[in-house]
């Protein structure tokens, strides 16, 4: 059937109407001059209308369920059914965030042993639940680190250092919180120049923010000097915890000698992606800095759970405690999987990401040679020299074939990039298929260029025009 | 279970595959000493399963009190929520996918955030909404981050606006060395003398909620002059469900619009996951932080919806960036986006006007009952009363009758709220078990 592109506004009609009110005895009496002019423009549509909407927008979106999504860096692994269930137990749903301990002793516990176990997980002495993403732990940890060395009185260390392979919400996140970002560059085996660091860290060091595995899929192997480097500079250690998919259960970034850690439940612990969202961002660390995590604890004591203050806390980065079933989520992906289990799933990602690795070969070279981790980035460099064919034509083929393209042009300092990271959760035929079409493209990249350039056809849209979007952005309807 | 779905066999495979004799050759660069080896302190060494975690966590929401009644609010609003909701956003295609940095595979989420994106500036009267952030405190604080400059570094914030929200405004404006003047409440809404007399020219914005913490309706363009007198910016802190009755921000001159999407059809949940949305006017699009969805169209003519405006993210702009967020509240957002296409004008505006009447009913029958209001204005939903007795014996009669009373706030008041799901019967309920516990009643 032919789908139309149309927006639920436009499928308005004066007088719909998709669900009812109770009748009410009581009126509200509302004082002229506090009142809206005119209605808000929502849409009045039936509900059958309603619901063909939203399922027509659902076929025309992609996610795991759909099928491969290797987009590296995001870990787009299957998320259990099960931790749905048990996220829509009404127990849960339906608790009031100010309801009182007492009131909540099942979501303490939840929140309780998550932290516990997520500590256990990266190494750390403690967790605080509250950050609502990746990005919001990072943002809650480098506040750590400004009030940590403020308390010290060291107020010489103003910057943070960065190598230029990270994520672009490291050195943004330095930045919100007032420090300057020092890049750091990557020597020629992808991982970080060790004399360029011990060059730049010094006194004026508050943190180094590193991702280990890095963004490369390279596993630091100088971990331990660069530890070295930073303590011995007086500077903190912060780990991006993005890519622990890679290593649960094999080592551990507290013991690796990071003082400060966040997760991303959305990533590693499965909780679905959503679209963009929500998310939960844990951060962990330390005993010296666990006063000063934000938001409050949840204590155990004499047989009941309570909230307990931090004594140095920087203070609450969201209201309430948290993405609450997206903690549920993840705890109840941690019962099932055991300690056994989050060791099968590191030891598998990494094991499928060199699969595909090595099944793309020779026609995809990995940008960095040797083992990877649970991801690897391709450079398209030679590709588009010879064909003409870029990264993104590439990724935009795959599309046609049923795969969501991999992350492009990420990092930033590998040309023509495309980051895979299969995960654990594919099977070796669902390697083998994508590997078989990446194949297929870069023949067809030689022969017919044309064909990937003018991909993907089969979708509800072709290539969009994100110029003319951004020079003059339309961003709502306009009846 | 790992959800892993390699045989042995095929692991054996792979493994000879990539020339490894097993996993330890994979792990080969991780450095002898810090490999973790040992056995995990609080995680069982083997998971259990999935009749066993269903049963450890449905054992665990029954030691959740779920109350029959709620008369709690103060930033968390139970109302009902259409069965059509849950069911379309929950659909796994939304549900497992991720930013739509691919178009093309990704019309439904980026269609389905432009369609938030033009309700959430048809409540607010605004120009232009971002994708979402984490919830309405942090909306709060990246509203203020939005308006800081060179040479205006303070926000001056209302006290009436929401103590947690408060709270994160407070550290956001610590981490970003702003500096954050509260303004004092005068009869339970911003002292307007007072704000005029704190606000300058180091002012970047000004802040407040309306209907404020005791739910009381702000006078919105008094604000609005006072911020605009000084060439400060005011951003308006609103509940989405009182907006399809009372003034928008953009009628009052509001230059952001922030507030939490909860109320629209986001369970309770024990305080999230839920949605911050913020709106501004056109002049400070570019600086709206997140995702934002634009419309354009493909190669063919063919209408189209892309992230646009990316050079103000961090993944493009780095150390320059506006904010650092990435991920944000995407399926609480469509989820919104559905309530409010489910309600439309009409449902919103009964939802609005039943949730009023009946937190008026309320407040006289309380009155009536020997608890006097704290202040005088309008309410929405939402109103203090003075407690005659002490409060906690009120609310534990009431806890004890299965009602979730308001919250205890101090020198024994209480914050009370209704909404539509709060009938007269349930208020008639209520006002019988107060009045058993309040001597000479």
């Amino acid at each position: 059937m032919r789908e139309d592109n149309m927006l639920i506004f436009e499928k308005s009609v004066a007088g719909r109407r998709c669900v009812t009110m109770p009748k009410s005895p009581l009126i509200a009496d509302i004082p002229d001059g506090l009142k809206r002019s005119s209605p808000p423009g929502l849409p009045e549509v039936a509900q059958i209308d309603l619901v063909r909407h939203y399922t027509q927008l659902a076929r025309k979106a992609h996610g795991v369920d759909n099928g491969f999504y290797p987009l590296g860096s995001c870990t787009m692994k299957y998320s259990p059914r099960l931790n749905e269930d048990c996220a829509a137990l009404p127990g849960f749903t339906q608790t009031h965030p100010l309801q009182g301990e007492d009131a909540s002793q099942g979501s303490l516990a939840v929140l309780h042993d998550l932290a516990l176990s997520l500590a256990d997980i990266c190494g750390m002495d403690e967790v605080t639940l509250q950050p609502a993403a990746g990005a919001h732990g990072e943002f809650g940890a480098l506040l750590m680190v400004k009030e940590y060395f403020r308390r010290k009185n060291d107020l010489k260390r103003t910057k943070v250092i960065v190598p230029d392979s990270a994520h672009g919400t490291n050195p943004a996140g330095a930045a919100m919180c007032g420090f300057q970002v020092v890049p750091v560059p990557s020597d020629a085996g992808g991982c970080v120049d060790m004399e360029a660091l011990a060059a730049i860290a010094g006194e004026d060091t508050a943190a180094l923010m590193l991702t280990n595995p890095n963004t490369l899929g390279l596993f630091e192997k100088n971990i331990q000097e660069i530890v070295r480097i930073i303590h011995g500079a007086g500077g903190l250690m912060y780990c991006d915890g993005a890519n622990l998919n890679a290593i649960m259960g094999r080592c551990r970034p507290g013991d690796m000698g990071f003082d400060l850690v966040h997760l991303n439940l959305h990533k590693t612990f499965s909780t679905p992606h959503g679209g963009g969202g929500p998310g939960s961002g844990p951060v962990g660390c330390k005993a010296q800095l666990a006063e000063f995590l934000p938001g409050d604890r949840v204590v155990f004591e004499n047989g009941r759970y309570a909230f307990a203050k931090r004594a140095d806390s920087v203070g609450n980065v969201k209201n309430f405690y948290g993405n609450f079933l997206v903690c549920l989520r993840a705890y109840a992906y941690i019962l099932t999987l055991g300690g056994d289990g989050l060791r099968e799933v590191s030891e598998n990602a990494v094991l499928n990401a060199n699969y595909l690795m090595k099944l793309l070969a020779p026609e995809y070279a990995p940008s960095f040679e040797g083992t990877c981790m649970h991801e690897f980035v391709l450079s398209l460099e030679e590709l588009k020299k010879q064909t003409g064919v870029s990264a993104a034509d590439v990724a935009k083929s795959l599309i046609d074939r049923g795969i969501h393209p991999p992350t492009m042009y990420f990092p930033l300092i590998v040309r023509e990039a495309l980051m895979v990271e299969p995960t654990e959760t594919e099977s070796k035929e669902t390697l083998e298929r994508a590997a078989a079409a990446f194949k297929e493209l870069h023949a067809l990249a030689f022969s017919k260029p044309d064909a990937l350039l003018e991909a993907p056809v089969l979708t509800p849209i072709r290539r969009a025009d994100e110029l003319a979007a951004a020079k003059n952005p339309l961003l709502k309807f306009e009846g | 279970m790992s959800y892993v779905p390699s045989t042995a066999r095929e692991r054996e495979q792979m493994l000879k595959a990539v020339g490894a004799a097993g996993y330890d050759d994979l792990y080969k660069d991780v450095p002898p000493e810090i490999a973790f080896r040992g056995d995990y302190s609080h995680i069982a060494k083997e998971g259990l399963s999935e009749f066993e975690v269903k049963d450890r966590l449905g054992e665990l929401a029954a030691r959740n009190r779920n109350y029959a009644a709620i008369f709690r609010g103060a930033g968390a609003y139970r109302h009902h929520i259409p069965s059509c909701v849950p069911h379309l956003a929950m659909r796994s295609e939304f549900v497992t996918a991720y930013t739509p940095y691919q178009a093309e595979i990704s019309q439904g989420v980026l269609q389905a955030i432009f369609e938030y994106q033009t309700t959430i500036c048809a409540l607010t009267g605004m120009d232009a909404s971002n994708a979402s952030v984490y919830d309405g405190a942090t909306a709060a604080a990246e509203g203020i981050s939005m308006c800081l400059e060179k040479n205006r570094r303070s926000a001056v914030v209302s006290q009436t606006a929401n103590p947690g929200v408060l709270s994160v405004i407070k550290t956001y404006c610590k981490a970003m060395d702003a500096e954050l003047i509260l303004c004092p409440e005068k009869n339970g809404v911003t002292d307007l003398e007072a704000l005029a007399s704190l606000v300058n020219e180091n002012t970047a914005c000004v802040y407040a909620q309306t209907p404020n913490f005791y739910g009381i309706v702000e006078d919105g363009e008094a604000i609005a002059r006072i911020a605009h007198a000084a060439k400060a910016r005011f951003i308006a802190g609103v509940n989405p469900i009182s907006l399809a009755l009372f003034k928008t921000p953009g009628e009052y001159g509001a230059d952001i619009a922030v507030g939490d999407g909860q109320p629209l059809g986001i369970p309770l949940s024990f305080g999230g996951p839920y949605l911050g949305f913020m709106s501004c006017r056109k002049d400070m699009v570019r600086k709206l932080p997140g995702r934002i969805i634009g419309q354009t169209v493909d190669k063919e003519g063919k209408r189209a919806f892309v992230l646009t405006l990316q050079a103000r993210e961090q993944h493009i702009r780095r150390e320059k960036a506006l904010s650092n967020i990435c991920t944000n509240q995407a399926l609480c957002a469509l989820a919104a986006t559905v309530y409010c296409a489910a309600l439309g004008p009409q449902g919103l505006y009964e939802v609005a006007c039943q949730s009023m009447a009946n937190a008026a009913y309320l407040k006289e029958q309380l009155e009536a009952a020997g608890f006097a209001p704290a202040f005088p204005g309008v309410v929405f939903h939402e109103f203090v009363t003075q407690c005659p007795t002490d409060s906690a014996k009120v609310l534990a009669a009431l806890d004890s009758n299965g009602i979730l009373g308001g919250l205890p706030i101090d020198g024994n008041r209480i914050l009370w709220c209704a909404t539509e799901v709060n009938t007269k019967d349930q208020i008639d309920h209520l006002i019988r078990i107060v009045r058993s516990v309040i001597p000479h009643a």
